[in-house]
Parts: C-alpha cells; structure tokens; sequence
C-alpha cells in the first residue's frame, strides 16, 4: 500500500465516490446517533450513574433479559440442531416448505409474532387451555418472554447448523459404524466435533438477538416491574416518564451489551475456523 | 437403513414437526384465524377504517423512502469494500453490521438525544417549526437506522467471490465507468441485490420496536401498520388488530416466497 494514500492503486474507478458516501452515510446516520447517547449517558456524574444501572428494578431487568435469552438459545440450540439435522439428513415429503418456513421469524414482524404467541399461548388458546390444566402458564409470565425468544432465536440457529451439517464427512461416520461404534459414539466423536463452531456461533447470535428483543415480547409478557419486564422495555418506560437520565443510562448500557456480544460472535467464528482448519490439518 | 436408524428418523422428525408446529404454524394460524373471526366482511371493514388506512399509507411511504436509500448505500458500500483494499476496511464492515447487534428500542433512543426537545439538535429544529421525533422524519431516520444493513451483507460477499475482471477488461477497452456498472455489475449482481432488498424491505415494513419509541403514537398521523397493530390490540379490537397482523402476515409470506424465489434463480443463474 503506498504510503498517504488511503486505498491501494487500482484501475477500478469509483472508490472516493463510493467510499465517501459509506462513510458519510454510515457516520450520519449511525455514529452520530450512537454518540449522542454515549456523550448523553457520560455527562451524568459517575456515582449517579452507577446508581441509575444498578437500580433494584434494572437488575432485575438485566436478570429477565439475560435469563430468558440464554436460556431460549440454549433451547435452540438443542431443537434447532434437530431440525436442522432432519432437513439436512432426511428426504421428506414438504423438505422444502419446512425448510423456507424456517425464516418466517426474521420476516414477520415482531409485534405480530407477539400478539399470535399471546393468542395461542393465554388460557383460552390452542396452547394455553391444555396447558394451563397442566398448571403451566405461558402468557404474562417470564415463560412467555422465554417462548418469544425462542420463536425470535430459532432462524439463527438453523441457519447457521444447516451449512456445517453438510460439511460432516459421511464416510468417516460410515467408517465408524463399521468398526461398531453406536449411533450415540458417532454423533459425539464425529458429528458434534464438526457443528460445535457452528452451533456455537448459532447459540451466541440467538443470545444477542435476544437481549435486545422487544417486539415479540411486549405482548406475551405483561410487563410487571420487577417480574416480568426486560430490559428494553424498561428504557421505553423511563422515556415515557422523561426520565432522561434512566433511559440514557440504560441506552448505554444495552449498547455496550451489543459490542461486547459482537466480539463475542467474532470470537466465536474465529475459534470455529481455527478448530476446523486445525482438525483439517491432522 | 437399521431398525435403530429408522427409529431415529422417525423420532428426530416427529420432534421437529413437533417443535415448528408450535413455535411457527400455530402462532401463523391463529392471526388469520383471529382476523377472520367475524368473516370476510369483518376482516375488510376494519381494514377500511381511517386511521388504519392512513397506517398503511405511512408505511408504504416510509418503505419508499427507506428501501432506495438503503439500497444505494448497499450498493456503494459493497462496490468500496468489495472492489479496493484500504486501511480500516474490517472496521468499516463490523460498522456497517452495528445496527443488527442492537436493540431496536437503543435505536429509537439514539434519535431521542438528537431530534428530541432536549436533544442536540431538536431544539433548534423545533423553533423553527420542524419535528423530527413524534413526526415522519423520525419514523424515517428510525428505520434507516435498523434496516441499513440488509442489502450491503448481500452484496459484499457476492461481488468479493465475484470478483473484478469483468469490469477491469470492459474499462481497458475503453467503456466508461457508469456504462461498466450498468452493462456489466448490475447484471452480475442483480439477484443477490433483489435478495437484499427484499429483505431490506420485510424489515423496513414491520420495524416495532425503533418506530415506537420515536413515533408517539398519533393516531391517522405517526402510526405505521404495526403500531396500529398495538394500538388496536391494546383496545381489545381483536379483529381489526389481528386483519392488520393478517396484512403483515401475508407481506412475511410473500418476503418467504420471492426469497426462495431469488435463490433459486440466482442459483440457476450461477450455473
């Protein structure tokens, strides 16, 4: 790269007007933003700011939120291995209508994802009558926000199982039966290996996803403070009271969450390439 | 196929069904089942009423806005990152992914501390007669903000594995540069960018959580199809809430179909 020059030479035009306008575009319209917050969040002295974030009502936030998201990712990383392995590994009749409706969580809005699990979910529904004879309640609770999450997560785990159950060398599991291992060895020794990167990956942009959920979750939640109230949700009630200082803090905090959960992904995707070009290597 | 591998499949599907049926085809039934309670003709009075119209208007335009933008922004970004090697380039796409890492309502907030009364640059704009939050242009800003990165994810890795030699041999002989892009870019990219715009557009039409927080909520004036859907809801008027969601439902549907759509195409087309 020559020196003082920001981009290397290349004969391809274009590169001021496009990487001018990415760049100023993005700082408008995302850095600005951002910085705004942060400047807001830190012009409140240190010890209020402490004492806004940790808030007997905010951590009780914190918990529901990372609570429910982790757990609904560790839900999905189980069932959605499952399903992921049924679409890659069986031929079935409506494969294919399966398989697209998997993305039906990223396309539907969140809100009507919301008020359809409350529906299915509350005591008079589909789902909530049977289950409230069970004892077990869906709507209004933390279970609920933990049904949301798993609904909003499932899209991620899938997606990212699906590629690297391709990638699992089948001889090598045919190799092993042979030799009289059980179904069980094999999964563990060879097939698990091979997707652990990627169900990891899968598990942690659920996890992310799900910390800053809000749509799906207003509705089947019920809101109570201290109970059943994320985070999110928190924010928007400090806003609506005009408590500046509350949400800001929040704000901040929940912003911090999102790039501490973007090295994390990174950190993850890394550490599953290292792992497979290591075990390629052997 | 063994007896225990049979069994395997069938248990390993039964819980998947299982698992979708629940999570997916239930919650997906029950809108149109809600929004269909009281008949066809229930379903189109309430979409007919004022306020609900003027939702879906506020969210058409907003998509009209937002969906060009953003896909302009896509492309430009893609052609810098995908086309020229420079410094802080891993930087400039972990940025360009930032919107997806954060919360929705974090997005709405940001926009508070800029446009609001007390925000940066709301006081200004307020005296002199403009609002940007509790108004369209923060409904705008808003979705922008969260669906920024849809179509540049699309392109950016396509036309890094594509690579540049087309265009470099269609510039050595002399075409101009906008005649390259148009006769030999847009082409190569064509299916991966509808993917990304239609995504762009699934997000940009159903955004909730961003919207919100900036729109105040005034009715036949700030509420977007899926604020009107809570605001409805939140008024126990189940079946004009729900043939709204039904609306929205339908658009998820048809993002579902246009994508498997695209991929199949693009993947005939690579061929």
């Amino acid at each position: 790269m020559v020196r003082g020059r920001i981009a290397a030479p290349s004969v391809l035009p274009g590169f001021g007007l496009t990487f001018g306008f990415t760049a100023f575009f993005l700082s408008a319209v995302i850095l600005l933003p951002l910085a705004a917050l942060v400047i807001r969040a830190l012009e409140i002295p240190p010890g209020e700011l402490l004492r806004l974030l940790a808030d007997e009502r905010a951590l009780a936030s914190y918990r529901l939120s990372f609570g429910a998201a982790g757990l609904a990712a560790a839900i999905n990383a189980i069932f959605g291995f499952v399903v992921a392995w049924s679409l890659v590994r069986y031929d079935f009749p409506g494969r294919r209508l399966l398989d697209t409706m998997i993305d039906l969580p990223f396309a539907l809005p969140t809100a009507v994802s919301g008020i359809a699990l409350v529906t299915v979910f509350s005591p008079g529904g589909w789902l909530g009558g049977p289950l409230a004879l069970a004892g077990v309640e869906v709507a209004y609770t933390r279970l609920g926000v933990v049904v949301a999450l798993v609904l909003i997560g499932l899209p991620f785990v899938v997606r990212s199982v699906q590629p690297a159950l391709v990638e699992v060398h089948r001889d090598l599991e045919d190799a092993a039966e042979s030799l009289g291992a059980g179904g069980f060895a094999v999964f563990r020794r060879i097939i698990l290996p091979t997707v652990l990167p990627a169900l990891a990956t899968g598990f942690t942009l659920a996890f992310a996803r799900g910390i800053g959920e809000y749509g799906s979750i207003v509705f089947i939640s019920g809101n109570l403070p201290f109970e059943t109230e994320i985070t999110p949700l928190l924010i928007v009630t400090r806003l609506e009271q005009f408590d500046y200082a509350g949400a800001a803090a929040l704000g901040f905090f929940m912003l911090a969450t999102s790039f501490v959960m973007l090295l994390a992904i990174n950190a993850v995707q890394g550490w599953g390439q290292r792992r497979l070009g290591l075990g390629a290597g052997r | 196929m063994t007896r225990g591998a049979r069994a395997a499949r069938i248990a390993l599907l039964a819980i998947s069904f299982g698992f979708l049926g629940l999570l997916l085809i239930a919650p997906l039934g029950a809108v149109l089942a809600q929004a269909f309670a009281s008949g066809f003709g229930g379903w189109l009075s309430s979409l007919a009423d004022p306020d609900t119209v003027a939702s879906i208007r506020l969210t058409l335009l907003t998509a009209a806005i937002v969906v060009p933008v953003n896909t302009l922004f896509g492309i430009a970004a893609a052609w810098a990152v995908a086309r020229f090697e420079f410094r802080g380039k891993s930087l400039l796409v972990t940025l360009i992914d930032l919107p997806l890492a954060i919360s929705p309502v974090v997005a709405g907030l940001v926009l508070v501390f800029l446009f609001g009364a007390h925000g940066w640059f709301g006081g200004w704009l307020i005296e002199r007669g403009f609002s940007v939050i509790f108004a369209v242009p923060g409904i705008v800003l808003a979705t922008i903000f969260i669906s920024f990165p849809y179509v540049a994810r699309e392109l950016i890795p396509l036309m890094q594995q594509q690579g540049s030699d087309d265009e470099v041999a269609a510039l050595s002989l002399g075409a101009r540069p906008w005649t390259s892009f148009v006769r030999i870019t847009l082409p190569k990219i064509r299916w991966g960018l509808l993917y990304g715009v239609i995504l762009c557009n699934a997000r940009v039409m159903g955004e909730f959580g961003a919207v919100s927080v900036v729109s105040g909520h005034i009715r036949g004036l700030t509420n977007t199809m899926p604020l009107q859907v809570e605001i409805l809801y939140n008024e126990y008027d189940f079946v004009a809430a729900f043939a709204v969601a039904s609306l929205l439902a339908l658009l998820a549907i048809l993002t579902l179909v246009a994508k498997t759509l695209v991929e199949w195409r693009s993947r005939t087309a690579g061929r």
